[in-house]
């Protein structure tokens, strides 16, 4: 049996310190010669040009503006995701209903339309006059500006919220919630005076991960922005001038980096207003018919905000099924040829990323989760692994190409597209996977040593079996963010995936039933997948 | 007043029948117990009492109210939870204070209680600490007190004790007895140890797979078990096998394995039925050399081990039978392994059993 003895000689290797500390080692390394620093080294290399804005003192303004735009959008939204989105997470973590798991496999939705496309469907959604919402009106309900940003960026920042609550609800103890209830507490009393306060840290941390994807985002952004400019959208404007992007690239991984310190190290400091408790109305607000209506209007948000906003745009899909473009697209015909292509490439480099995820991610994850060299560089490296997340995707697209392009020519164009993937997902391999090892009991793992089992071996037998579900979860978020990344790839490489290609047929204006196929297929795919994975782990909300 | 009052309550956990057609009446101001093995349903009764969960079947009254459909926070009940559930992010005073103050008490009263469960249970000094700064014995009186404060006249304990070393535990426990009668309340706790049973309950109810075997004073349930289970989960038993030999005016004669005859003081069996006699350890005579006393038993004796206060052995019978026999250890001279023996025993301390239909290894078991 070779496979058991190249697992039994890991095993042996794996209790020498010098090769444990090496494999930390190689992925600290890997960590930041592939990760971190090159969207950040494009940034510094260019460093100069900023003057370029500096001695401008309008384009300086403008810039200004606009990053005081993306943290107005991007607090805003984080917020109201957050009061949306919990009450959605409480219905699927608490909900007894088998209906609900379908729910929260559709919660995912907006995660696997490509972000451009996304975009444009909630253009046509609320904008369109002669399809969406608007063709009741006449006129457009929402113009493209800065309210469609805010409506955008609540659709595609919905998910992270509930998927972080959802597993944060099923892991918590509920022995609270019952102290509460039997000392006389009303459901919301017990849920705003105990069960909230609680999952504060869950809180903070769906919190800074909706805020740093509407930090970041492009693709989707510049469908709607019309003529609203945040700090990505001013990079977009002025592509080919170093210095906006080095500008504002710059102050905005500095201002988040910033914020995110802050709020870790506020956060727990933070107090919630539970010492007040109102119990005749609270106990009315607890009544069922009132659960049952915010229930009702948390569905009706999800469905009007979020759900059919994000697939509005594959509806003409349907009709293509009745004409001929459903035969056409099978057969490969005309535009559809490269459709396949691309959606080929797309989700080879999905996978291809995944799989590299895993390996370098999980070192990093223990490392990070296990301390394993000592406390304040674990918290370094844990802040740090957040900084790609906060790179607006455009800047880190130029940034890799700034630095890959000028310094190694030789590389081909594929690596750049893989590792610009590497770059944008690696935070939510390792976040998923280094929260999931902390809340493995260490005693598990020290009894599995004490029972004479090699540290791979306990990672093999032990933290691995308990930990794969969310291995699995850090996995999806990975491929889906791969699969439906847009604004990077556009400008770190001239090859076409599925989403830069369906940029490009919105922009070339293609029928809209070929582009709606051309999303439906994509999202069918991505759904499918994802499905299929939850069925594997069964249980619902494990990631 | 609340005496608490089940009516043909059952739980079923998919296939599993946690709590199987229970009634039970525990009275007001009783200190009642729950006991039996892990799973046998106890905790899930005490649970069902409380609201937190609902029975499928069946009828639960505290006081005169029937509570099926009323909501945990409006039983006005005190539940100390086995882990002690106690906020992790409030500090002692603010969780002791939590019932009155959810309950919407002025703050005046609240702190008024507040202080008074804490001189309860002497832990007014540590009023600033968090859970994590305190030692399970603290945790375990916090959680007491914060049962106490919301003003309930039933408390429900779930295990509250389990989780303590045995020094604490045991002081512990005579200090919530204390509590609950002076206070005058209602007291359901549920624990799987009977010796914990024994030393505090007015009236223990023992479980077994989900329903209730026996309710009665520990004494009546050591003295009068009715079954063979409570014989064996009540203090310790020694369990002979036999056949009903035949019936007199004085009792039973029971002729057990290798054709050992003895009397029970028992009348109500007939000749020829399968039986079990349990025997208490320390309801056995046991004597040097060979004795003829009434249901006398040559032995052999197999193991001696000193227990402080006790001195126990174990007899091979000569029909090969092992019992256990346990002696004052400062009274009397001790006997040695191998030593010959006489164990005899009083036929009206010799309760009969009908030999269960499952085998009595499955019927003594706790699995």
């Amino acid at each position: 049996m070779p496979k058991l003895k190249i697992a039994e000689a890991l095993d042996k290797l794996s209790s020498n310190t010098a090769v444990k500390n090496t494999v930390y080692i190689i992925s600290i390394v890997i960590f930041f010669a592939f990760i971190l620093l090159p969207p950040i080294l494009g940034i510094i290399i260019k460093w100069g040009t900023m003057q370029d804005v500096l001695s401008e003192p309008k384009l300086m303004s403008e810039a200004l503006n606009a990053i005081a735009a993306s943290f107005a959008v991007a607090f805003f939204v984080s917020f109201i995701d957050v009061v949306a989105g919990v009450p959605m997470a409480w219905m699927i973590a608490r909900g007894k209903s088998k209906w609900l798991s379908v729910l929260d496999t559709f919660s995912d939705i907006p995660f696997i339309v490509p972000t451009a496309t996304l975009g444009y469907s909630l253009l046509l959604f609320w904008s369109d006059q002669s399809r969406g919402l608007s063709s009741l009106f006449g006129n457009p309900l929402v113009s493209p500006g800065w309210l469609l940003v805010i409506l955008l960026h609540f659709t595609f920042s919905y998910p992270v919220i509930v998927r972080v609550m959802v597993g944060a609800l099923l892991d918590y103890k509920l022995e609270y919630e019952q102290a509460s209830r039997t000392l006389g507490a009303a459901p919301l009393t017990a849920a705003r005076t105990v069960t909230f306060p609680i999952l504060k840290p869950s809180m903070i941390a769906s919190f800074i991960l909706a805020f740093a994807r509407s930090i970041s985002e492009t693709g989707a952004t510049m469908m709607v922005a019309g003529a609203f400019i945040n700090g990505p959208i001013f990079i977009k404007n002025h592509l080919g001038q170093d210095g906006p992007l080095v500008f504002v690239s710059f102050i905005l991984i500095a201002l988040s980096s910033m914020i995110f310190i802050t709020i870790r190290l506020l956060g727990p400091k933070l107090k919630m207003p539970i010492s007040k408790v109102w119990p005749t109305v609270e106990r009315k607000l607890s009544s069922s018919a009132v659960a049952g209506s915010r229930n009702g209007l948390t569905l009706l948000i999800f469905l009007v905000l979020v759900l059919i906003p994000s697939l509005f745009v594959a509806l003409p899909a349907l009709e293509a099924i009745f004409t001929g473009t459903f035969s056409e697209a099978l057969a490969g015909a005309g535009a559809w040829g490269e459709y396949w292509q691309s959606i080929f490439l797309t989700y080879s480099l999905g996978v291809l990323v995944t799989l590299v995820n895993v390996v370098i991610g999980l070192p990093m994850a223990i490392l990070v989760a296990r301390r394993k060299f000592g406390q304040l560089s674990s918290v370094m490296l844990d802040v740090l692994v957040n900084i790609p997340l906060i790179v607006p995707s455009v800047a880190l697209g130029v940034s890799l190409a700034i630095f890959w392009k000028e310094n190694f020519a030789f590389i081909p164009e594929i690596w750049l597209l893989i590792f610009a993937h590497l770059a944008i997902t690696y935070p939510y391999f390792v976040r998923s996977m280094s929260a999931a090892v902390e809340r493995i009991n260490i005693e598990l793992e020290e009894a599995a040593r004490t029972l004479g089992a090699k540290p791979f071996r306990v990672f093999r037998t032990i933290v691995f079996p308990l930990t794969k579900y969310s291995m699995l979860s850090g996995a999806v978020m990975v491929f889906t963010r791969s699969v439906s990344e847009t604004g990077a790839t556009m400008v770190v490489s001239n090859l076409i995936t599925a989403p830069v290609l369906l940029v490009n047929w919105v922009n070339s204006e293609v029928p809209t039933v070929t582009l709606g196929l051309g999303c439906g297929f994509l999202i069918l795919f991505s759904f499918i997948i994802l499905l299929v994975l939850r069925l594997v782990v069964r249980g619902r909300g494990i990631y | 007043m609340p005496d608490v009052r089940l009516v043909n309550v059952t739980k079923k956990f998919g296939k599993i029948v946690a709590v199987n057609n229970v009634s039970l009446h525990v009275h007001d101001k009783e200190y009642f117990s729950l006991l039996g093995p892990s799973g046998c349903g106890k905790t899930t009764l005490l649970r069902l009492i409380a609201g937190l969960i609902q029975p499928d079947e069946g009828e639960i009254y505290i006081g005169d109210r029937l509570v099926n459909d009323v909501p945990p926070e409006d039983r006005d009940i005190g539940f100390v939870f086995q882990t002690f559930a106690l906020f992790p992010h409030m500090n002692a005073w603010d969780n002791v204070v939590y019932g009155p103050r959810v309950k919407g008490f002025h703050v005046e009263k609240a702190e008024t209680i507040g202080h008074e469960v804490l001189e309860m249970v002497r832990l007014h000094e540590r009023l600033d600490a968090f859970p994590n700064e305190l030692s399970g014995g603290m945790m375990q009186r916090i959680a007491v007190a914060r049962a106490l404060a919301a003003g309930a006249e039933l408390l429900l304990l779930d295990e509250p004790l389990g989780q303590l070393d045995a020094k604490v535990r045991n002081e512990l426990r005579y200090e919530i007895r204390r509590m609950v009668r002076d206070l005058d309340l209602t007291a359901m706790h549920v624990t799987h140890d009977q010796s914990e049973a024994m030393a505090i309950s007015d009236r223990i109810a023992v479980m077994k797979k989900g329903k209730i075997l026996q309710v009665g004073t520990p004494k009546e349930l050591y003295m009068k078990p009715k079954s063979i289970f409570v014989a064996h989960f009540i203090g310790e038993s020694n369990f002979l096998e036999g056949y009903v030999l035949s019936i007199n005016s004085e009792g039973t004669v029971i002729e057990l394995r290798g054709g050992i005859r003895v009397k029970s003081a028992e009348k109500n069996w007939k000749e020829g039925e399968r039986v079990v006699l349990a025997i208490r350890p320390e309801t056995f005579f046991v004597e040097k050399g060979v004795k003829k006393n009434k249901n006398s038993i040559l032995g052999i004796v197999e193991r001696v081990t000193f227990e402080g206060t006790n001195i126990r052995y174990e007899v091979r019978l000569k029909n090969q039978d092992l019992v256990v026999v346990i002696k004052p250890s400062m009274i009397g001279e001790w006997l040695n392994i191998g030593e010959k023996v006489t164990v005899s025993f009083p036929p009206e301390k010799a309760p009969v059993f009908a030999y269960p239909e499952v085998g009595l290894r499955e019927e003594i078991s706790v699995e």
